[in-house]
């Protein structure tokens, strides 16, 4: 069958990718650069087609938590947000990593701190793989950098929540969310069926039948013992994941000395920054993290043996840089150059800074 | 008659309903939330929709409720149960869904929540205990407290002046077009106990008809966060609870 090549928003991609790969349910809130996706599933209406439920929730609060009431049924849920809604949701998210259930969720990055701008950022990456929530725990978090990727990672998204019964975020930004570019999609997949999910997902809500005890979703323990097994649990997963699921691609390394390490719409923007860099005969390669959370900290070691210097480059005041710090151990120089409050770098201008390392 | 004779099914006038579990409830003896409890049980068991039933806990007194109830059950972040409600009957439109919440939870923390469900008209049942107080964290004031009720937060009594009026969250979702079935009950005597369950038998049976949110209101007491006996508690509960809060059905539907 002939590929279906579709020109689309990053925003619409996501909406696409939740429709073709089977999702359950989508619950969102309007906010900037991203309610196209609230929108796009709304016009949409897959509900009659796939019994995709989509539903405009009264606040970014209630949105996470009707995640988590479809996320406890072994439903495949997500919303999607921008960073002042995203902060709303961070109970929530603490809430979910705590129950272990799976879930979807995007942040279309903009500008803060506060009300901000609507302006693109990468200023979240802390609250995103520090834990912005309370509590030890972690969310998978994946940086799609094309609008390929968003529509291929709500799918990856879904498929890394189940596999580790965590939560998963997309952590993009108002670039890639923004900007329109070819998209190949996939076929239409069904919705689990119940039954699939019932015999799957045996911790799932789907009605306690005679055969078994009631099932419980919940994060509280109030015995100290038992919670701190709890989180040796969590901890555990969390190893298995930081094994398994680190992903990120490089870009002309094999000789570099002079290293680029950039997310998202900066790694695009360093492409050709190492293309600028080439042409003046400075041997300078990329790294792109492609998970934030698990880091790359293997590859970039590797690097660090090879390479003179590193330079991160983040649409933030430098946030990125510390697990690049503490991935080459100090072995080599690190430095940052950002732009950030919204505002997007240039490759001449990081290609200035290149040139002075 | 011997424990051996009594405990013979012929000689059985009462046992625990089977869709409560064995775990010992941790409620303080006296307190409305057992009987509340055991009125939902025995709804859920008496339709024979135990595995058609998916419920909520709150955060509160009946934080713990997931283990009393033998059915498939979330706990919920504190006042968030409708939303997780609403995501659950939504995904599973042909299953019994419930809420069971406290006054801080339903009508302090979770008012948005409350709110924009039963306005939606979500086909959920929301059960509510009001006991005027945040029983759980030591007796605080709720917004349902009463005006010069004492309280951990309130010692000299709540001042309408300072802390706003009591919110007659019952009241106020009566109002939503949402809404299909609201009443207010209580369990402190075997007449009101016997009333109140079949409220909501009503609002489980009701939820069949897909017409919108049912909800029901125990006004309940605290005699622990209140610091008085159970019977004491009893007592002002009638006195001072029920001239503000009075029992009663607030939205039945039009006959058709």
């Amino acid at each position: 069958m002939a590929k279906e090549i579709k020109l689309m928003k990053g925003n619409e991609a996501i909406a696409e990718g939740a429709i073709r790969c089977g999702c359950d349910g989508y619950f969102g809130y309007p906010i900037t650069p991203q309610s196209e996706i609230l929108e796009y599933l709304t016009a949409e209406n897959p509900y009659p087609k796939t019994g995709m439920v989509v539903l405009q929730a009264e606040s970014e609060t209630a949105s996470i938590n009707m995640v988590y009431g479809g996320a406890a049924l072994g439903k495949r849920v997500m919303t999607t947000s921008s960073s002042p809604g995203i902060s709303l949701m961070q109970e929530g998210l603490s809430y979910i990593a705590g129950a272990e259930l799976p879930a979807l969720v995007v942040n279309v990055v903009r500008g803060g701190p506060g009300l901000g701008t609507i302006q693109p950022s990468q200023a979240d990456y802390f609250q995103t793989v520090k834990g912005g929530g309370h509590g030890d725990y972690r969310l998978i978090t994946l940086a799609p950098a094309s609008v390929q990727e968003m529509y291929d990672f709500v799918e990856l998204g879904f498929d890394l929540a189940f596999k580790y019964r965590n939560p998963v975020m997309l952590l993009s930004d108002g670039v890639i969310g923004q900007v329109m570019e070819k998209v190949e999609v996939g076929e239409y997949k069904p919705r689990w069926t119940n039954e699939y999910i019932a015999k799957t997902y045996p911790w799932a809500l789907v009605g306690k039948p005679e055969s078994r005890g009631h099932n419980i979703i919940t994060s509280l323990q109030l015995d100290p013992v038992v919670q701190e097994k709890v989180n040796h649990k969590l901890q555990a997963k969390y190893k298995v994941c930081e094994e398994n699921e680190v992903r990120y691609e490089t870009f002309q390394t094999e000789d570099a000395e002079i290293l680029l390490v950039a997310y998202g719409s900066s790694a695009r923007i360093c492409q050709k920054v190492v293309q600028l860099g080439r042409e003046a005969g400075i041997k300078v390669g990329l790294l792109r993290p492609i998970t934030l959370w698990p880091f790359p900290k293997k590859p970039l070691l590797e690097l660090s043996k090879q390479v003179k210097s590193i330079l991160t480059v983040e649409m933030s005041a430098g946030q990125m840089i510390e697990d690049v710090k503490l991935a080459v151990e100090c072995k080599v120089p690190v430095q940052h150059y950002g732009r950030f409050g919204g505002m997007i770098p240039t490759p001449t201008e990081i290609f200035e800074v290149l040139k002075t390392l | 008659m011997t424990r051996e004779e009594i405990i013979k099914p012929e000689n059985l006038v009462y046992s625990k309903t089977k869709v409560l579990t064995d775990t010992v409830m941790h409620y303080c003896p006296g307190c409305g939330h057992g009987t509340t409890h055991r009125l939902v049980a025995e709804v859920i068991d008496e339709m024979g929709i135990q595995s058609e039933t998916l419920g909520v806990a709150p955060v509160g007194c009946a934080v713990l409720a997931y283990n009393y109830f033998d059915v498939d059950i979330a706990e919920a972040a504190h006042g968030r149960a409708p939303a997780l409600a609403t995501a659950m009957k939504r995904l599973r439109p042909e299953k019994f869904v419930f809420t069971y919440q406290g006054d801080g939870d339903l009508a302090a923390i979770g008012t948005g929540e409350t709110i924009h469900a039963c306005n939606r008209g979500e086909n959920i049942t929301i059960i509510f205990v009001n006991n005027g107080i945040y029983g759980m964290t030591g007796g605080q004031m709720a917004p349902t407290t009463l005006e010069g009720m004492v309280t951990a937060t309130s010692p000299y009594g709540r001042e309408q002046q300072f802390n706003g009026h009591p919110l007659k969250i019952t009241e106020l979702v009566a109002q939503l077009p949402g809404t299909y079935y609201v009443t207010r009950q209580a369990v402190y005597t075997p007449a009101l106990v016997r009333r109140a369950k079949k409220a909501i038998r009503q609002a489980f049976e009701y939820q069949k008809l897909n017409k919108g949110v049912t909800f029901v209101e125990i006004v309940s007491n605290c005699n622990s966060g209140w610091k008085m006996s159970p019977v004491k508690a009893n007592e002002w509960l009638e006195e001072n609870m029920l001239p503000f809060y009075p029992l009663g059905d607030l939205k039945v539907p039009e006959k058709e």
